[in-house]
């Protein structure tokens, strides 16, 4: 799905420039999204290299696992298919947390981390159904505090800033508890 | 509460990485070398990451050049507001799962305009904290395994994305008018 709907972009934006002239933009851009990338993922390494260095420590030093061991109940639920004490449920709490505080450069590294040992259970090229769990958690957001948005609130002199949370944190509730559920309807419905 | 939260979100990762440190001290767990030996690997990581991001953002590019995707939003406008979906927010609805930083100066156009404390300007602030970059995190956390097939992965992240934004629609009408 994912090669047919990139390689559609592409070609849908190609197609649209030639008949709205905007080519020499598109030219542009090519290079441009392409630099972009280069800048995030230099960004993006330097979160990477000190939060596997951290994380690795932490793993060392039994923290990950007395961390899952801690959560197990709450998460085994949603991963039925991650073994007991494996590291991945750990990072999948590492990743979780990170998130809960807004600390999204944080989460990031401990989310890939997570992928990591799931696919290290499944042993398969294929998105097995704790990977696409996981990732629909997280696409659904688990932000209780969305700094960046209070941040642009105060900026423009808003007279309560914080006075979204409450609907953010309804919304993302509601958001990521359907998201689950559709998971799961989907789930059975692959598996029959 | 929320100074609270606050407070929590700024010390958490001083904090964090404090303990880690104290246990791995008490542990006697070689602290500096096993770190430089994860962060080699996270180095890895972003080096393998590059081809995924690059193909994605460039294809986003050539969409939101061309104006394909400023004319996909304006098609959708209609049938979104039908579903009580405000014309106006019909863009950042659109953009926040294909771009973050697209959706981003969408949320932040639209508060400078109407104003934070406008029915618009909260439903903006909920929409932007209350969903992620589906396409951003699926070609990361996939990319960074090598995992080819998805899934339904991408449906299940799209989907809840409408809903969230539906949902955003009706939280911020019951809450604030």
């Amino acid at each position: 799905m994912i090669n047919v709907i990139w390689a559609l972009m592409a070609i849908i934006g190609i197609v649209y420039a030639m008949f709205n002239g905007t080519m020499e933009q598109v030219n542009e851009a090519l290079f441009e999204g392409a630099s972009d990338a280069i800048t995030l993922v230099i960004s993006l390494s330097s979160v990477l290299v000190f939060w596997l260095g951290m994380m690795r420590v932490a793993e060392q030093a039994g923290i990950l696992k007395g961390f899952a061991k801690l959560f197990r109940p709450i998460v085994k639920r949603l991963f039925p298919d991650i073994p007991d004490g494996h590291p991945a449920m750990g990072y999948i709490l590492a990743n979780f947390s990170a998130n809960l505080f807004g600390l999204g450069n944080a989460a990031t590294p401990m989310g890939i981390k997570a992928m990591e040992e799931m696919k290290k259970i499944s042993k398969s090229d294929q998105a097995s159904n704790s990977m696409i769990t996981f990732l629909v958690i997280n696409t659904s957001s688990l932000t209780l505090v969305p700094t960046t948005v209070i941040g642009i609130r105060m900026e423009y002199s808003s007279a309560a800033p914080t006075e979204i949370v409450a609907s953010t944190i309804l919304a993302t509730f509601i958001t990521t508890v359907s998201a689950i559920t559709i998971d799961r309807l989907l789930q059975k419905s692959r598996q029959n | 509460m929320i100074e609270w939260m606050t407070v929590i979100s700024i010390w958490l990762v001083p904090v964090t990485v404090m303990m880690i440190l104290i246990v791995a001290i008490i542990k006697k767990v070689p602290a500096y070398e096993v770190f430089v030996e994860g962060g080699k690997e996270g180095l890895k990581m972003s080096i393998s990451l590059l081809p995924f991001l690059l193909g994605m953002l460039v294809a986003i590019a050539i969409l939101r050049s061309s104006g394909a995707l400023d004319a996909f939003i304006g098609l959708l406008q209609p049938i979104l507001s039908k579903i009580g979906i405000p014309a106006e927010i019909a863009p950042l609805a659109i953009l926040r799962p294909i771009s973050g930083t697209a959706a981003l100066s969408v949320t932040t156009e639209i508060i400078k305009t109407y104003g934070p404390d406008s029915f618009l300007g909260r439903l903006a602030s909920t929409m932007q904290g209350s969903t992620d970059t589906t396409l951003y995190i699926l070609t990361v956390y996939f990319g960074a395994v090598g995992i080819k097939k998805m899934g339904n992965a991408l449906k299940v992240g799209l989907i809840a994305d409408f809903i969230g934004i539906i949902v955003s629609v009706i939280i911020v009408s019951w809450l604030f008018l």
